[in-house]
């Protein structure tokens, strides 16, 4: 398994993480390409059975990014958000799904060197756990 | 508690009569040993079919969302609970119901007691004085009723009903010093590789029916997760992962909702212990956000709100 890359499906509030994953791209600051951005417009829109649907579907990581509390578009959807968020992490850990998969993290527009940051800790922590092999729905190998 | 029945019949008829309310949901005596199934008498002559006894556990808040009828229900503890949970989240108004509040020493799980009958086919089931009797052909077994309780009957702490128009019977005492949650904990305990495979036993013969969803009083979507199509969220197969996110995301959906009336696990055809699921986001509301569901009409539910203040040390 030397050259498996992780996949990390990443929802980027509009507002502010997409803003801040944009500003670290213009300041060509590096960080690991593992990430597929899903921009969102509110970390409050993000369901978890999107979370489940990029896991069941073959992602070894999910990272959810957005505005800081009380910086949010709408006012409070990332705060909704941030309830709806720790009593799934906790369910999915939980139920057995190793904790380094599931990241979150509150990133302004104006933090790209946070965004970067974060972006190598997410990636560097689902490598260190190697392949999802819990998760992803397997078709019955027929012959 | 068969006192109840008078009881009921009573409040029934005179309910009925003065045109109070248009339906009332209760219980009659099942066809079989053991299971009493729900009725909604909408006449007085029907009144007289309504019937109490320790088998009357299915949550008959089930029938409530969305009735505009006028309707008494009978309600135990939990299933006053639920009750409360369907009015601060609009299904049902308060205006029309009358509650028949059930003050509850515990449901009897049948399951429990079919198997310590050994394969003997029971006929007749009586209760008394703490004991349950059950008889058929050339037996007759008798039973603690403590030892045949349901397992969320034996950790409940709200017996009472919590809002109630009229009590059944006099108040009883609430269970002191229980350990509502040990299994979580047991499962907490464990590594995330001995968790998964414990979930994956637990879910291992689920055949997706749905009984825990349509069983359940807080399962009102219009279109629940598991019937959406465009875009498909959940597969509808019995393949492991299919199965398991059904059950995660059940359990999710009841977050901040579920009284562990104990609905699901007592319809699961396959007898999959489902509130395992449903008791860790219990524990975890409560620790997070001191939140108990269901005591308080005042009271938003726990993902309807938030505080500034939340716990967030898992964001970074």
């Amino acid at each position: 398994m030397s050259d498996w890359e992780p996949k990390i499906v990443a929802f980027l509030c509009n507002w502010c993480s997409y803003g801040g994953a944009d500003l670290a791209g213009v300041s060509r600051m590096q960080y690991p390409a593992n990430i597929r951005v899903i921009r969102v417009p509110c970390t409050g829109r993000v369901n978890p059975k999107f979370i489940l649907a990029a896991m069941r579907h073959g992602a070894d990581g999910v990272w959810v990014s957005g505005c800081h509390p009380g910086d949010c578009h709408y006012i409070e959807g990332n705060l909704y958000a941030r309830r709806k968020f720790a009593l799934l992490k906790n369910l999915l850990e939980h139920v057995g799904i190793e904790p380094d998969r599931l990241h979150f993290s509150w990133i302004s527009s104006a933090e790209a060197t946070k965004f970067a940051e974060t972006a190598r800790a997410v990636v560097g922590a689902v490598r260190a756990l190697g392949p999802a092999k819990h998760f992803i729905k397997k078709l019955a190998e027929v012959a | 508690m068969l006192a109840y029945t008078e009881k009921i019949r009573e409040a029934a008829r005179r309910l009925l009569a003065e045109n109070r309310v248009d339906v009332v949901i209760g219980y009659r005596k099942g066809t079989i040993p053991f299971a009493n199934e729900p009725f909604l008498a909408k006449s007085s002559e029907q009144v007289d079919r309504l019937y109490w006894d320790g088998f009357c556990g299915a949550n008959l808040a089930n029938y409530l969302p969305k009735r505009t009828d006028r309707v008494a229900i009978v309600a135990k503890g939990c299933d006053s609970r639920n009750i409360v949970v369907q009015v601060l989240e609009n299904q049902i108004s308060r205006d029309n119901l009358y509650i028949l509040g059930a003050p509850c020493k515990g449901m009897l799980d049948r399951r429990a007691i079919r198997k310590a009958l050994k394969g003997k086919e029971a006929t007749s089931c009586e209760e008394e004085d703490g004991k349950i009797v059950v008889s058929g052909r050339g037996f007759s077994t008798s039973f603690e009723r403590t030892d045949v309780l349901q397992e969320n009957c034996t950790i409940c702490i709200h017996r009472n009903p919590v809002i109630y128009d009229e009590l059944l019977g006099d108040l009883v005492p609430e269970q002191q010093g229980v350990d509502r949650y040990e299994d979580v904990r047991k499962v907490e305990a464990m590594s995330p590789e001995e968790r998964w495979r414990y979930f994956e036993e637990l879910t291992a013969s689920c055949i997706r029916c749905y009984a825990c969803r349509n069983a359940c009083p807080m399962c009102f979507c219009p279109t629940c997760f598991v019937d959406e199509s465009t875009p498909q969220w959940v597969g509808k197969t019995i393949n492991p992962t299919d199965t398991r996110t059904f059950h995660f995301l059940r359990a999710y959906h009841l977050g901040g909702r579920c009284t562990d009336c104990g609905a699901c696990e007592r319809a699961c055809p396959v007898g999959i212990k489902v509130r395992q699921f449903t008791k860790k986001l219990e524990k975890d509301i409560i620790e997070l956000y001191g939140y108990e569901v269901g005591l308080s009409l005042e009271q938003r539910p726990p993902l309807d709100t938030y505080k500034p203040g939340d716990p967030e040390s898992f964001i970074k």
